[in-house]
């Protein structure tokens, strides 16, 4: 997966505007790890893919998702559905 | 082997750091003596209460103690029983009544704790495949509600009415949506804007719930909570509460006019699996729901203490957690735990004992210090605590 997907380029580019302390961001970039956004972040992060691409992801699927990859492959399915 | 304990390692070195400095512990007070249900003895020293949930003042309500003294000689000291098989006493539906009489509901489910209330009531109801859409600063006891059941789970923004509504929005046709919101968020203080949300809830086809813990007995003209306060209490579904709160003994609740509530009984498993509270708890708490059904001047009066601390601290120079008093409780936001803890400290050493609130209980990542007025507080210990305020502020350098 890279810039030319396009899913992937659109969640990168949110996550880009939470980025505040610049980490680089590739498909394996971690949220918790990597990111270390704080739970207002995430739940703001959130709130932004669900509004981009109309989709709804529950806490539970959150869960599931460790890397910027990994969501976009769920924002692909669940905009599918 | 490895320990198990080694994930607390981070909060061990902090609670340490903390300590160290000669701090008293502000989570291991003890209340030697407790004169009302405004003034304990805490190390030795006469202490003004203002970190209790007990609004009304009824802990020390003579009628109350009475009946509880009458059902501990007639009923014994404990049921040792389900509410399902031998734990359900006179006392038990006696209770029950008097909430029914208190909301003007049809039903209600006495649980031991308002936390069990929650989290039986949520994890029964909403099962897989259905959403529970919730506020992100919904209580621990919501929280656990939802990871006891397996519904799916959907936080939105803190109050955000069109946050809300965009979730429910989204929920995949057919889905079972249960929106959970609480009147009094205990935290800050602050009110949930439920005409708004109950009415966006039920527009997309979604049962409400609503946690009045901090609002019964107090808020709203019969004292039945936010949701009677602007009127949707007849929208609400289910309303929790608890007897830790006004009430002022132990246990929690729900009410309900759903035509099948009652088949929860069975299904409930916090409910079917734990003793029932003991016949005096269900006694003092029946008849102080019975007196708060005719608490109007307390109300009254305990609207007054919370307008004027809130006003005075103000004046002092303290950032505070809602603009206006919205509720019984004032959370004076500290700009750290170090600072927060010293204050705390310097506030006992006065003789006002406070909650130092602390994440993850707090959110954004908060320390507060909160503050819950009585009924029973005179105008007179209203001043004494904003003098209080005063001096431990300019000792640590707060104002």
């Amino acid at each position: 997966m890279d810039d030319s997907d396009e899913i992937y380029g659109r969640v990168k580019q949110l996550v880009d505007n939470f980025n505040k302390k610049g980490v680089p961001v590739t498909p394996d970039t971690r949220f918790q790890q990597d990111l270390e956004w704080d739970s207002l972040t995430v739940l703001d992060f959130v709130a932004g893919v669900e509004d981009e691409f109309d989709i709804i992801i529950s806490m539970n699927m959150q869960a599931e998702i460790e890397t910027v990859g990994q969501l976009a492959d769920a924002v692909r399915k669940l905009a599918k559905d | 082997m490895s320990d198990l304990f080694s994930k607390f390692d981070p909060l061990i070195e902090q609670r340490e750091a903390l300590l160290s400095s000669g701090l008293t512990d502000p989570f291991n007070l003890v209340m030697e003596k407790v004169e009302s249900p405004t003034v304990a003895i805490c190390n030795g020293r006469r202490t003004i209460l203002l970190g209790t949930y007990n609004y009304m003042g009824m802990t020390f309500d003579p009628d109350v103690i009475a009946a509880g003294k009458t059902a501990l000689d007639e009923f014994g000291s404990g049921t040792t029983g389900s509410r399902v098989l031998n734990g359900t006493y006179s006392g038990h539906k006696a209770c029950e009544d008097a909430l029914k009489a208190f909301y003007g509901m049809d039903h209600a489910m006495v649980f031991s704790t308002g936390y069990q209330a929650n989290l039986g009531i949520i994890s029964t109801i909403a099962g897989k495949d259905d959403y529970i859409v919730l506020d992100i600063d919904s209580h621990a006891s919501i929280y656990d509600g939802c990871a006891l059941g397996n519904a799916q789970i959907v936080p939105f923004r803190h109050n955000d009415i069109d946050a809300l509504e965009k979730r429910l929005r989204r929920i995949p046709e057919g889905a079972g949506k249960l929106v959970v919101l609480e009147g009094v968020y205990s935290m800050l203080g602050d009110i949930a804007p439920l005409k708004e949300m109950v009415a966006v809830s039920r527009a997309n086809g979604a049962m409400v719930l609503v946690d009045e813990a901090h609002s019964m007995g107090f808020i709203g003209e019969n004292g039945r909570g936010v949701a009677e306060a602007q009127g949707v209490i007849d929208d609400v579904d289910f309303i929790i509460g608890t007897f830790s709160k006004s009430v002022g003994t132990v246990g929690g609740f729900c009410v309900s006019n759903h035509p099948k509530f009652e088949i929860l009984r069975l299904v409930c498993r916090p409910y079917v699996f734990t003793a029932s509270l003991p016949p005096s708890v269900v006694a003092t708490a029946a008849t102080s729901i019975r007196k708060l059904m005719h608490g109007a001047d307390k109300r009254a009066h305990l609207w007054e203490n919370s307008k004027k601390l809130h006003a005075g601290l103000k004046a002092l120079g303290f950032t505070l957690g809602t603009e206006q008093p919205q509720s019984a409780i004032i959370a004076v936001i500290m700009p750290d735990l170090e600072t927060g803890a010293a204050m705390w400290e310097a506030l006992l050493k006065e003789g006002l004992y406070v909650n130092l609130a602390r994440p993850p209980a707090t959110p954004a990542g908060m320390t507060l210090l909160r503050c819950s007025l009585c009924a029973e507080h005179s105008s007179e210990q209203v001043d004494e605590i904003l003098a209080m305020f005063g001096a431990a502020g300019r000792a640590t350098g707060c104002i």
